[in-house]
């Protein structure tokens, strides 16, 4: 928790690491906690920004997947749930969230890498978010950070049909996208994610969004497919480097109009 | 859209060169994807405008160091787990992805984007003839499923003849 005081201060959620094989993720998130903190007193934004609102930070939100990465296969994504009467392990933690639930782009079955398990809510990593920004009340954009593809994505994922907001979150998305290029050339593409990547019921945002956190974005980091999930760790910071304009639009925008 | 055959696809594309970034090369393709066949790879014609730099040297110089080496080479997780490829694999890791265009596009459809996520495990097998035999066991990443599917395939390269897969 990122933090100058207050008392329950309105607050952005960033999470990275809930696909345990996206370590670019985890990296970046370790390197943007210190880019806020460094930051603070030292950029106008920053400082506005948490001078009136708190930030949270949660790197490693699949801690048994990313172990697992570590200790066993490195392509692994999912949790480490065992499903119950299969031999196959773990449930998709970005379609277990209640938004369209159970709809297209997941999968009933535990096999699947996009299995969005027995319920909405059963992995305890995805239950400890929803439980956490359900009690805080007053988180007003949530930001979940993947790999790979470059792209900023809005909800929603769950239906084609455009959010409410679609106007807004595409402007911003735009304008974060060209600060981003602006940095090292990186070209992302931008949209709702049904529009952009795939269908896909049950995703983080879906869920942030139709709870009522007007500004949910996906990010997915470097790079379009040539290294993948296996990017090599030289890319860290200039990755990190050039999503941290992008971080901040996003940040500024929630800060510049309160709801 | 053709009827009863399928659907074709116009694409005007830019190729960049991976090793040389600031070469670019145009091309035309036309993309045949048949109706219903999921046993067929799509039809793919390609027109390259322009020319792709010569690699003759260090073609023939990989070439060389391979054929003389004692034992069949023989590596795995290229790259590993932070991405890093040894310099002496890079070659290898380059025919690895020629191979992985053999198989993504003979199992591709309208609804998969693959991409080649690791190479599992390559041996070299020595061949009589003057082709380089490499056996790849593939990681395929396809991003619609998000599954990683291992692939067997064989690629033969020569530095004049280029390189092809053996049909079986």
């Amino acid at each position: 928790q990122f933090s100058t005081g207050g008392s329950n201060r309105p607050a952005i959620w960033l999470d990275t690491g809930i696909h345990a094989r996206e370590w670019i993720t985890q990296a970046t998130g370790v390197w943007t906690a210190n880019k806020i903190a460094k930051e603070y007193g030292q950029d106008p934004s920053v400082t506005a920004i948490l001078d009136s609102m708190d930030i949270f930070l949660e790197i490693v939100t699949n801690p048994d997947g990313f172990a697992f990465t570590h200790s066993s296969n490195r392509l692994w994504r999912k949790t480490r749930s065992i499903n119950a009467g299969s031999r196959c392990v773990g449930v998709d933690p970005n379609r277990n969230w209640d938004a369209g639930f159970g709809g297209a782009g997941s999968s009933s079955n535990p096999c699947s890498e996009v299995y969005h398990g027995p319920h909405a809510h059963s992995e305890r990593e995805v239950r400890a978010i929803v439980d956490f920004i359900r009690a805080h009340g007053n988180v007003k954009s949530v930001i979940s950070i993947h790999s790979y593809s470059q792209m900023l994505l809005f909800p929603y994922g769950y239906r084609r049909a455009p959010a409410p907001d679609h106007q807004e979150m595409n402007e911003l998305a735009k304008k974060a996208v060209s600060d981003l290029a602006a940095v090292f050339g990186t070209k992302y593409s931008y949209g709702s994610i049904a529009n952009t990547i795939y269908m896909a019921g049950g995703t983080t945002i879906d869920w942030a969004y139709d709870s009522g956190v007007k500004y949910s974005f996906t990010l997915e980091l470097r790079d379009s497919g040539r290294y993948g999930f296996l990017l090599p760790s030289s890319q860290i910071v200039p990755t990190a480097t050039e999503t941290w304009p992008a971080l901040l639009d996003i940040m500024v925008h929630v800060l510049e109009h309160p709801y | 859209d053709i009827d009863d055959v399928g659907h074709k696809y116009y694409l005007e594309l830019e190729l960049e060169d991976v090793l040389d970034k600031d070469r670019t090369v145009s091309c035309t393709a036309e993309v045949l994807y048949h109706l219903g066949s999921k046993t067929s790879a799509p039809d793919v014609q390609l027109t390259v405008q322009g020319e792709l730099r010569s690699t003759e040297e260090a073609d023939k110089e990989f070439y060389n160091r391979i054929r003389s080496l004692e034992k069949e080479l023989v590596a795995e997780n290229i790259p590993d787990s932070h991405g890093n490829v040894p310099p002496e694999l890079e070659p290898i890791h380059l025919l690895a992805w020629v191979a992985s265009g053999y198989v993504i596009w003979q199992n591709s459809t309208e609804n998969t984007k693959f991409h080649l996520a690791q190479v599992k495990h390559v041996k070299q097998v020595k061949r009589n003839d003057e082709d380089l035999q490499f056996d790849f066991v593939l990681l395929l990443h396809e991003m619609v499923s998000q599954e990683v599917l291992p692939w067997e395939v064989t690629l033969l390269w020569h530095p004049q003849r280029g390189a092809r897969v053996p049909q079986s």
